[in-house]
């Protein structure tokens, strides 16, 4: 029998410094893409809260922090760390090791940020708990707000090592600046 | 150019793919007058004030919307779902 060494989506990659930001690869575990069917969201979120403690997020929002569900597009949603329970209104469809997921943190996470988004992400717009599908560079993928100097960056896994690439020369620029600030 | 995506809120015309006049939704009858198929397929206005357009946010919700614009300001003065757009 052939033994398969798991690696996760940014093996090898990640962690990084640089500057004032710190990139590191969020293991998420199990990974399930919930879509409610039609009049079902209700229901499901219902369903969701009883047997993993997490409603149905609202569009642009993230709910928890053990388990957690993450909007991730019109009538969908990710559930993220926990085992997807069995829900009648809703197709559910497994997503674990599908995504690439980088949590950033630190002082210049924002100013790096900015330079690969289109979205606001001041902290009186975009909130802990706020999430949004968006650009990051030339990839579609999903940014949320854990903190005010963290934030979860996600993209389909075959795009890891651009989202790397793509964070680590944003964050370099913003270190060359604030060293030749100083 | 921003556009106020009823899910999303106002983002960056760069998450958005543009497809035509929103006269698009309103697709013929099967049997109907081949000159009804003729226009649907062909014929566009092009006004000078408010026209209705189909965006997709596709770097986004992934929802079809219908903006409002006006081409002669340039003003965009609003958008609601495709699916509620009747």
């Amino acid at each position: 029998m052939v033994k398969l060494i798991a690696q996760t989506a940014c093996a090898g990659l990640l962690p990084k410094t640089i500057g004032s930001v710190t990139v590191t690869e969020v293991d998420a575990g199990q990974v399930t893409l919930i879509a409610p069917h039609k009049g079902q969201q209700k229901a499901v979120s219902a369903a969701l809260k009883t047997s993993v403690g997490v409603g149905f997020p609202a569009p642009n929002r993230s709910v928890g922090t053990g388990p957690r569900t993450v909007w991730c597009g019109k009538e969908q949603a990710l559930l993220i760390g926990a085992p997807c329970p069995s829900l009648a209104g809703a197709a559910c469809v497994d997503h674990s090791d599908a995504w690439a997921i980088v949590q950033i943190d630190g002082a210049d996470t924002v100013a790096v940020l900015a330079r690969l988004t289109p979205i606001d992400l001041r902290a009186n717009v975009f909130k802990r708990g706020h999430t949004a599908r968006t650009l990051i560079g030339h990839m579609t993928g999903g940014i949320t707000r854990l903190g005010a100097q963290s934030f979860e960056v996600m993209v389909m896994r075959s795009m890891a090592e651009t989202l790397v690439h793509d964070l680590t020369q944003a964050a370099e620029n913003i270190a060359a600046r604030a060293q030749n600030a100083g | 150019m921003r556009l106020p995506c009823p899910i999303c809120g106002e983002r960056d015309r760069r998450e958005f793919y543009y497809q035509g006049h929103a006269g698009l939704l309103d697709r013929p009858t099967r049997d109907a007058d081949p000159q009804a198929w003729v226009d649907h397929v062909h014929f566009r206005d092009n006004p000078a004030g408010e026209t209705r357009d189909l965006w997709h946010h596709e770097a986004g919700c992934g929802a079809w919307i219908v903006v409002t614009r006006n081409t002669v300001t340039h003003e965009v003065s609003g958008a609601v779902l495709a699916e509620k757009s009747k």
